[in-house]
């Protein structure tokens, strides 16, 4: 029932895609699940009682709990009251909670090249999810090039490089205290005078509050805008599943300098919940593309609304 | 002070906002702001549950203080009953038999290793001499970012090639016992609370080097999960205290309360910028203002202070008082200001202009082109500004790398600071002038 990959990429379904459906479906679950009591057990057992003020408030408490913020969760509870009967709250809250994060997501990779750009906050696994990303696009038959935009942090970029050549991906760098538009440049252009199908510009992790460094995005958006027209054609925020209420400044701050088209969401096998994701899709309409659930390759996963919502209410 | 909240707070009040006591009506709307605020501030919802309702009890039937109103005197309460609760326990750290081992333990890019250095150049700057152990095996490259943290500030980082982060850090303070340093710091890689096998790996490293104190690295931005945390590795290290990184951030920084509460265990310091010597003792009645969304006057005051030397102090108040307002005092304020770090940061520390600040976008790298400017004139320029004509302008144009443009600016900027200061010194808050900030609104 999970997106895939195929989906994502919007590409012809394969076998191997219905596998990853099953698969996935019970990893997120059970990253989810692991070493957290389940939010619907937080509520109170048994059936609900809309007529409960109680039972409201332990519904408010359990959202709160999650992550998910006081204007989300008072949305999503005003809804829920909206309707009157609820018949199974876990029903009734995953799809809420799918609708406030819209359709599912896509990437669009017919521009040659399809430009992304990576940013986010200090430690939030932008690298590793540029990384895995690469790997992905690789499985998929695109052909990819990696720019090594983070030169502020020692040794980034020696953990980038490492990442392409597992993927098979084009892997521009730069000295380390380079400039990052330069390298921004430099892997568009290589992008375009290769044939590459997708080009992914990584960055280094910077607070949205330091206003010089957040211009210095903006440009290397605008390099990369002066490239090829369009592009960036997705501008990712990578958002750790650990982070509370602040996640809602993150995306409006790096929205404003450099437009952002969708989070990635990390960290999620951990005990964290996630909800800031919903949030962030309800305050800002800023959509959840991909997901991180673990170290391995194979746990970085496109972002299914429905599943998430599930996973986050029932366990 | 209490800006923002009892703003909010008197407009829920309402008529009772004038009564001279807290009856229950008043207090219970009262609370209900009070949670949202904690709530908004990622405080734990068990943690702001227990919080509120103490603090009810407490403020049910108190007479309303001369001076406040019934807004305020809640908020100075809750403010009041935040500090307490945030600043019990000891916030120094232990020393024993040298080495003493300090052992810090977080989640991935919680910022250990960034922190780590940062206390070593704080413990040398008490005195001590520091050494830092990389046992973070895990991560790629952390060992040389380590060590690269280590050479800007001269302090000794020991690493070995064992694979094992035990050995690694018994090795460690071995060496840095043989070296005879007086506090040794050991860097362990970030792991995630659930991963039982990596907890018990810590275990096994504090077992080995036996710590005098254990550090909690906590990213102030971190949610309502900061409690499965902090209960983790207090299961799991029983750490001694806390160190709340990224608060040069905007995050309001509930965690930090929340940890409190849940562990017991006091936070002792606080990371407030990139820079290595951005660590500060931890301030409870400061945190208290930032969770609740208030200015932070005290550190501004102390921030001044710190970079102010008192006879400059006077002199340039003296001076200020008196309208008189050269480049040479420009310079000197202006590096002051630097000295207190970014100035937006600063800014946003006062009450009421962090909100300003939101539309306002301050480019330090204009302020760096102000000085460049200033330092292209001649001590005689400096001090009578009005003899700077025609010629003297291209010239300093030409001498700082800026244009005609940006000098006539300038000229006309410290005229309007003239101006401020003489209000200042009529002690009226003056804004500083858009030209020397490069400030713009954005759209």
């Amino acid at each position: 029932m999970s997106r895939t990959w195929a989906e994502l990429f919007g590409d012809e379904p394969t076998v191997a895609d219905e596998q990853e459906k099953t698969g996935f479906f019970g990893r997120l679950r059970d990253s989810l699940a692991k070493s957290r009591r389940a939010l619907t057990a937080e509520l109170a057992a048994g059936t609900f009682d809309t007529g409960d003020e109680e039972a409201w408030e332990r519904l408010e408490e359990a959202l709160i709990h999650g992550d998910v913020g006081v204007q989300a969760t008072a949305e999503i509870v005003r809804r829920l009251e909206a309707r009157g009967e609820v018949a199974d709250l876990g029903d009734a809250l995953a799809e809420e909670i799918e609708l406030l994060f819209g359709a599912a997501p896509t990437f669009d990779l017919t521009p040659k090249p399809t430009v992304i750009l990576v940013v986010g906050v200090n430690g939030t696994g932008k690298t590793t999810t540029v990384g895995k990303l690469a790997q992905k696009f690789r499985e998929h038959g695109r052909s990819v090039l990696v720019g090594a935009g983070d030169t502020f942090r020692a040794a980034a970029e020696e953990q980038l490089e490492i990442w392409a050549e597992r993927a098979g991906a084009d892997f521009i760098g730069a000295p380390a205290g380079g400039d990052p538009a330069a390298v921004a440049f430099d892997a568009v252009e290589a992008g375009k005078a290769r044939g590459r199908d997708v080009v992914i510009v990584d960055t280094a992790g910077r607070l949205h509050t330091q206003s010089h460094l957040m211009d210095e995005l903006a440009k290397v958006r605008r390099v990369i805008e002066g490239r090829i027209d369009g592009a960036p054609h997705e501008t990712l925020l990578v958002v750790d599943a650990t982070t509370g209420q602040n996640g809602l400044q993150q995306a409006r701050l790096f929205g404003e300098a450099v437009g952002l088209t969708g989070v990635a969401l990390t960290k999620l096998d951990g005990s964290a919940k996630g909800g800031i994701a919903v949030a962030i899709a309800y305050e800002l309409g800023l959509p959840v593309k991909l997901v991180g659930v673990g170290e391995g390759l194979d746990d970085l996963r496109p972002f299914d609304p429905r599943e998430f919502a599930r996973a986050l209410v029932s366990g | 002070m209490f800006d923002a909240l009892s703003d909010r707070l008197q407009a829920t009040l309402g008529v009772l906002g004038r009564a001279k006591r807290l009856d229950e009506d008043a207090v219970n709307k009262a609370m209900r702001e009070i949670r949202l605020a904690l709530l908004e501030a990622d405080v734990n919802f068990q943690v702001v549950r227990d919080f509120v309702a103490g603090v009810k009890a407490e403020a049910l039937g108190d007479d309303i203080l001369k001076g406040l109103n019934a807004g305020q005197q809640v908020v100075k309460l809750v403010h009041d009953r935040l500090t307490e609760l945030m600043g019990a326990g000891d916030s120094q750290l232990a020393f024993g038999r040298s080495p003493t081992v300090i052992l810090m333990a977080g989640l991935q890019g919680s910022g250990k290793t960034t922190t780590s250095a940062k206390l070593a150049l704080h413990l040398r700057r008490e005195g001590k001499q520091a050494g830092l152990v990389a046992a973070d095996l895990q991560r790629p490259a952390a060992i040389d970012q380590l060590e690269q943290l280590g050479k800007q500030i001269s302090i000794p980082v020991y690493r070995t090639d064992t694979q094992d982060p035990v050995q690694a850090a018994v090795q460690g303070v071995a060496r840095a016992k043989e070296d005879g340093l007086d506090v040794v710091i050991v860097d362990t890689a970030g792991r995630l609370n659930v991963d039982e096998a990596l907890m018990d790996e810590l275990a096994r490293i504090r077992d080995a080097v036996k710590p005098l104190n254990i550090l909690l690295v906590l990213d102030a931005m971190t949610g309502q999960e900061a409690v499965n945390v902090a209960e983790a590795f207090q299961a799991h290290v029983a750490f001694d205290g806390v160190v709340l990184t990224k608060l040069d951030g905007d995050a309001r920084g509930g965690a930090a309360l929340s940890v409190k509460a849940i562990t017991g265990k006091p936070i002792k310091f606080a990371s407030v910028g990139e820079k290595l010597d951005q660590l500060e003792v931890f301030h409870p009645d400061r945190m208290a203002s930032r969770i609740l969304g208030m200015g932070d006057v005290l550190t501004l005051i102390e921030k001044a202070e710190a970079a102010v030397a008192d006879d400059d102090q006077e002199e340039m108040e003296r001076r200020m008082r008196a309208g008189e307002f050269t480049f040479d005092d420009f310079l000197k304020s202006y590096r002051m200001l630097r000295k207190m770090g970014p100035v937006k940061g600063i800014l946003k520390l006062l009450p009421g202009v962090g909100q300003q600040l939101d539309g306002v976008d301050i480019d330090e790298a204009q302020m760096a082109r102000v000085e460049a400017i200033v330092l292209s004139m001649t001590p005689l320029e400096r001090r009578s500004p009005s003899i700077i004509n025609g010629p003297r302008r291209r010239r300093i144009a030409a001498g700082s790398g800026t244009s005609i443009d940006e000098v006539n600016r300038l000229l006309a900027a410290r005229k309007q600071m003239q101006k401020m200061m003489k209000q200042f010194g009529k002690g009226t808050m003056p804004m500083l002038p858009p030209e020397l900030t490069g400030g713009k609104p954005r759209r």
